[in-house]
């Protein structure tokens, strides 16, 4: 569903990403981890065509994606930090994200629900807590029911409680067939999601395989350590 | 496009900064118009102000503006909404708020006291510095993602324009007295927005005599229709320029 080509970027003298290659398909969810400044947001960017690029390309559904913009329709993005205009209040976010896609696709606000979103849509962005701020951002990653979910760090500032119904909606999502990418450096939490672990490390991807078969070539029961025995044989 | 336009003017509106520009326009037009019986004076004493503090509100406005509004930027990218209509959007919105403070504080006390020829070649200008301006502030937004550098630029422009540009023009005028340089003049001035607009009015006001022997030159090649068209289309120049110069840029940022 989503092909990284040889995509390479470099901010001035700094190459964030050099050269990666990744396929993703539907119905799986996809953890992508790595030490922080590895390049995981950059990736995550690049698809949503907010970084672009130095060479090597995007295929979402076949297609590249090098100025496009419809392919988006299908992308609910949750970013690691929520920036909304600040004087906005919750209600006027939400409402003007729905006037400005203007689709009549089924909206999916279970989300907003289950957090209590709601009873907040007075309150205005700039007073919010980080995870509030964060809740409403998962709101709107689902809200337009897209077939591919991007979550940047999802459950970082969320309180627990929270954090388990997000665990649940992305769960819900594999089921439905949807693609799920996630940015994440809680390891238990992606033993219990994840499908695909894709490891990154200074701009390369290390490697990328099926949870279960890391498992198995490890001869590891916890995740933590099956990464940890791949990536470095002699600590572990 | 129109509905991030419509999301731009909302959001400029609640920030009541625009709100004090216009009162302040109109304090300062109406106020010119009444402490002086002689229309053509309270035009020249506003004429001033139009080729000041327009294109210095303007600039600096529109560059807060844009980085502030770099959350909403931000949010509407990961959107199915290409950079062309965000950018254009955030023009069209950033443009029409200013040009209506505008037109609301300065053009209406205009057409009360003054509805002819020289009149509205004052609003005519003063509305072209505004959007003219406000692109060279997109410009200048775009170039830098630190706020306090992208306000310095801004400034930059703004004194280039109304300041340092005239000093040169002035300078060459001095070192190359004894030359004919009234065609050059004509040349220079159009790469001023600024000096463009204070050419025409002064034009309709008919002193372009104080204006010694250039004068006469301007009053020759501005006078006609033909340097009515070229000067408007030397304004909007001025205006598609720089836009679609930040357009470039914009396109290929990284958020």
């Amino acid at each position: 569903m989503i092909k990284f080509e040889n995509l390479a970027i470099s901010f001035g003298k700094l190459n964030v990403l050099k050269g990666i290659n990744a396929s993703f398909d539907a119905g799986k969810i996809i953890c992508i981890i790595g030490p922080n400044g590895s390049g995981k947001t950059t990736m995550i960017k690049c698809l949503l065509g907010m970084t672009i690029p130095n060479s090597g390309r995007i295929l979402f559904d076949g297609k590249p994606i090098v100025g496009e913009e419809l392919y988006r329709k299908e992308i609910g993005y949750m970013p690691q930090i929520g920036r909304y205009p600040d004087n906005m209040t919750i209600g006027q976010i939400i409402a003007m994200m729905k006037d400005l896609r203007n689709e009549v696709t089924q909206l999916d606000e279970t989300i907003f629900e289950q957090f209590q979103i709601q009873a907040m849509l007075q309150k205005k962005m700039r007073t919010l807590s980080g995870g509030t701020t964060q809740k409403v951002s998962a709101g709107l990653a689902f809200l337009f029911n897209p077939k591919v979910l991007v979550l940047d760090e999802p459950t970082a500032g969320l309180d627990p409680s929270a954090a388990e119904i997000l665990k649940q909606k992305i769960l819900k999502a594999k089921q439905d067939g949807k693609l799920v990418l996630i940015t994440s450096h809680i390891m238990s939490e992606i033993d219990e999601m994840a499908d695909e672990i894709l490891y990154m490390q200074e701009g390369n991807v290390l490697f990328h395989k099926n949870i279960e078969q890391l498992k198995a070539e490890t001869g590891q029961t916890k995740l933590g350590r099956a990464i940890l025995k791949t990536i470095n044989p002699v600590v572990a | 496009m129109m509905k991030i336009a419509k999301y731009v003017v909302w959001n400029i509106l609640r920030s009541k900064i625009i709100l004090a520009y216009t009162l302040f326009l109109f304090a300062v037009a109406f106020g010119t118009f009444s402490f002086e019986s002689d229309v053509s004076k309270s035009i020249a004493s506003l004429m001033s102000i139009v080729l000041i503090i327009i294109p210095l509100v303007s600039i600096i406005f529109t560059t807060i503006y844009f980085y502030n509004s770099s959350e909403f930027i931000e949010l509407l990218m990961a959107q199915p909404i290409s950079r062309k209509k965000i950018f254009f959007g955030e023009y069209l919105g950033v443009g029409t708020s200013m040009l209506c403070a505008y037109l609301i504080g300065i053009a209406l006390p205009v057409i009360i006291y003054s509805a002819d020829a020289v009149g509205f070649t004052l609003i005519a200008s003063g509305a072209c510095l505004t959007l003219v301006f406000v692109s060279l502030a997109f410009f200048a937004s775009v170039l830098t993602r630190d706020k306090a550098k992208g306000i310095g630029i801004s400034l930059m422009i703004w004194f280039y324009f109304s300041i340092i540009y005239d000093a040169i023009v002035l300078g060459v005028m001095f070192a190359f007295s004894d030359y004919p340089l009234e065609r050059v003049m004509v040349l220079l001035s159009s790469f001023n927005p600024i000096d463009l607009s204070r050419i025409l009015i002064l034009l309709k006001l008919d002193i372009s005599a104080l204006m010694g022997f250039t004068g006469a030159v301007y009053k020759d090649f501005f006078g006609n229709s033909n340097g009515i068209i070229f000067s408007i289309a030397m304004q909007m120049i001025w205006i598609v320029l720089p836009l679609f110069s930040a357009f470039r840029i914009f396109r290929r940022k990284n958020w």
